[in-house]
């Protein structure tokens, strides 16, 4: 059985402008100790996503079932979602300088997610755990740094700080949402590492979410490509990589600098701009960004069907099952299909 | 590392109020107006004129006599009044206790009703309750002050007294040493007079800061920490959310008293007032710096007593 199973879910925020259709329609699963990647850019509905699932959007109306280990996390109630928080599933944000409360020290910050969960919990325990796994992320000294606010530790210190949170309690399922973006890029590759190091170590499954399909490269088990709130490719990561059948996957692995898998000398930026989430393009709406964009796309949302021939690799788009891949036949082949170069 | 952070807050109030001396008394010397031909009367003769500036020792260099003025304020002692010869210390001090009384007592209960009425309407944003809060606030803060004390005074006072429950006593004051029971019970009306003002300010100001504070990144970590709502808006909203509304208490305790010092000892009753009214009129030198000195005073040490609160509140203050 999956860890967790999200099915149908819709998220939209009614607003002075209309309803903000941030997610609609999305289906996904994440298996006990797996990684899930899901990649797309800004306002694709990522970050809505999962914090719908976690109840961390009284505003929102939602809709569609999100089982963890059977149970309905949109149906249950305040209080028992409250306990799975922070102790099954917990949360890693983008931006440790925000994430962290000021004016408490990090060692508070940890002792206290352990106080909520379990007030059984002596201080003495809870701060020597607190030290522990401040130690287990690599914080040097971590006896002494417990006691330090956030702002005498750096930005990369600051994650691990994060990080060490919301280990605390052992979760089940981890969802880091954008957890490098904001730091150094040397920094980024260590977090990354210590994210993944620390999964496997626990046996955690880790919901990580990204907009760029380079941190992915090494990390994920599967990946989820979304755009404009709804799922547009899903596949194992070396089939995305190697075999991307949807045009907007293909632009994010092309506007990778350097990335391996991706002929040099190819790098460019998608065209165009994300759509408006309160009028949303009808058909397929990566359309009016697409090349290959054909009548059909316009008129009618393609759905997320399987691409004969490789396993569980599915696609929303309607260009042909062989337009798999980045090199010149799938391109022939996607030429032909829309009538010729755009 | 405290104890660091108060010592250099202190000098830093000390300094301030010896820029106020300074300033005071060098003002005065510039400014037109002569207190010994006042004193002396108009028919004075240049000789008596003279005879009294010695007698106050006004001849005498200014740098000796600020060092005088300064020696003795050193030792407590403000000085005398140069037209009916009364201690400026007990002439400006009459005033202090009924006015610390009603400062400090009113901003306990505005702080108290503004910060929980602020805290109440930013987490049920844009519901009724809010919308009546609001609303009250706004004519709280639009009525004046002598509005909202005569109908205190009608409808509690009069009509209650009326009706057989005198709980209120008429305007007056006992003293807290002397019975703290009826220096409370006489201290009740102004109180919410003035509280009533204030908590509709306290209320906007905290209402705004809680909303500010609950779209942080931190809020929402704490919830995904599974912290129990009624925590995450105390512990961890409100704990910052305060930060300004302290400052602004700081900064209205202060004016109060020094402002209610002045417009008390000007327009007071009892001769006190006649005194210091002259005392401008008339460049009355040591009523004027006393005046002066005890508001700077209650200013310097409100702002003293915030940013102690400030250190506690937030440690990048205490650890700057
Ligand atoms: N509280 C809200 N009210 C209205 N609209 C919202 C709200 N929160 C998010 N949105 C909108 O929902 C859409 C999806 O936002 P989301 O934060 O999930 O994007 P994302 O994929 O995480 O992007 P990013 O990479 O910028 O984090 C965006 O268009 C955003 O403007
Ligand atoms: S469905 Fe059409 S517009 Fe959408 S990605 Fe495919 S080809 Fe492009
Ligand atoms: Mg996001």
């Amino acid at each position: 059985m999956s860890l967790l199973e999200v099915k149908d879910l819709t998220v939209g925020f009614p607003t002075a402008d209309g309803l903000v259709q941030a997610v609609r329609g999305l289906s996904f699963s994440v298996e006990p100790g797996r990684t899930l990647a899901i990649v797309g850019e800004s306002g694709s509905g990522k970050t809505v996503s999962t914090q719908a699932i976690l109840g961390l959007l009284p505003e929102a109306d939602i809709s569609g079932s999100a089982l963890f280990e059977g149970a309905d996390l949109l149906r249950l109630d305040e209080e028992r979602l409250r306990q799975i928080r922070g102790s099954e599933i917990s949360v890693i944000f983008q931006d440790p300088l925000t994430s962290l409360h000021p004016l408490y020290k990090v060692g508070w910050q940890i002792t206290e997610l352990i106080h909520v969960h379990d007030a059984g919990v002596s201080r003495a325990q809870a701060r020597r755990r607190a030290v522990e796994l401040l130690g287990l992320v690599g914080i040097p000294r971590p006896d002494r740094r417990v006691d330090d606010y956030p702002h005498q530790f750096s930005g990369g210190m600051r994650q691990r700080a994060m990080i060490a949170m919301a280990l605390a309690l052992n979760p089940k399922l981890v969802v880091a949402d954008e957890p490098t973006t904001a730091l150094d890029a040397t920094v980024q590759a260590q977090i990354l590492d210590l994210i993944t190091r620390l999964q496997r170590e626990f046996d955690i499954a880790l919901l990580l979410i990204t907009h760029d399909l380079g941190v992915v490269a090494g990390v994920a088990d599967e990946v989820m490509v979304m755009y404009a709130g709804l799922p547009v490719e899903r596949a194992d990561r070396r089939t995305i990589y190697y075999r991307p059948h949807h045009p907007y996957t293909k632009g994010l692995l092309e506007s990778i600098p350097g990335s391996t898998g991706v002929r040099k000398g190819r790098l460019r930026p998608i065209p165009g701009q994300p759509p408006s989430m309160i009028a949303v393009p009808p058909g397929c709406a990566f359309h009016p960004r697409c090349r290959y964009a054909m009548p059909v796309c316009a008129a009618e949302l393609p759905p997320l069907a399987r691409v004969t021939g490789d396993g569980d690799h599915a696609s929303a788009c309607w260009l042909p099952h062989e337009a798999v891949g980045l090199g010149e036949e799938a391109e022939a082949v996607r030429l032909r299909a829309s009538g010729g170069p755009a | 590392m405290f104890r660091r952070f108060l010592i250099r807050r202190v000098l830093l109030g000390v300094v301030v109020l010896w820029l106020v001396t300074l300033g005071t008394f060098f003002m005065f010397f510039v400014a037109p107006g002569d207190p010994a031909r006042t004193l002396a009367g108009r028919q004075a003769t240049p000789e008596q004129v003279d005879l009294i500036r010695r007698d106050l020792g006004l001849d005498r260099p200014i740098l000796v006599q600020y060092g005088d003025y300064m020696g003795r304020l050193l030792h407590g002692d403000l000085g005398k009044s140069y037209f009916n010869g009364e201690s400026v210390g007990k002439l400006v001090a009459a005033d202090l206790p009924p006015t610390m009384s009603l400062v400090l007592g009113g901003a306990v209960l505005w702080f108290l009703v503004g910060v929980s009425a602020g805290v109440l309407s930013a987490t049920r944003a844009r519901s009724l309750l809010d919308r009546a809060m609001t609303f009250l606030a706004l004519a709280g803060v639009s009525m004046p002050t002598f509005v909202i004390g005569l109908l205190l005074l009608y409808l509690l006072f009069f009509q209650l007294t009326k009706a057989g429950l005198p709980i209120f006593p008429p305007d007056s004051y006992v003293d807290l040493s002397e019975n703290p029971a009826e220096w409370a019970r006489h201290l009740i009306l102004p109180w919410i007079t003035l509280a009533t003002v204030q908590a509709a300010t306290y209320l906007r100001l905290t209402r705004g800061s809680m909303l500010d504070v609950l779209g942080e990144d931190y809020i929402r970590t704490a919830r995904a920490k599974g912290v129990p709502e009624r925590r995450v808006i105390v512990r961890h909203g409100l704990r910052s959310a305060l930060t300004p509304v302290v400052s602004q208490l700081g900064v209205d305790v202060g004016t109060l008293i020094g402002g209610v010092v002045v417009t008390e000892s000007v327009f007071g009753l009892g001769g006190v007032g006649q005194a210091v009214v002259q005392a401008f009129v008339s460049s009355d030198l040591p009523v004027i710096m006393g005046v002066v000195l005890i508001t700077a005073a209650a200013v310097v040490v409100a702002n003293l007593l915030v940013d102690v609160a400030y250190a506690f509140l937030d440690a990048r203050v205490r650890l700057a």
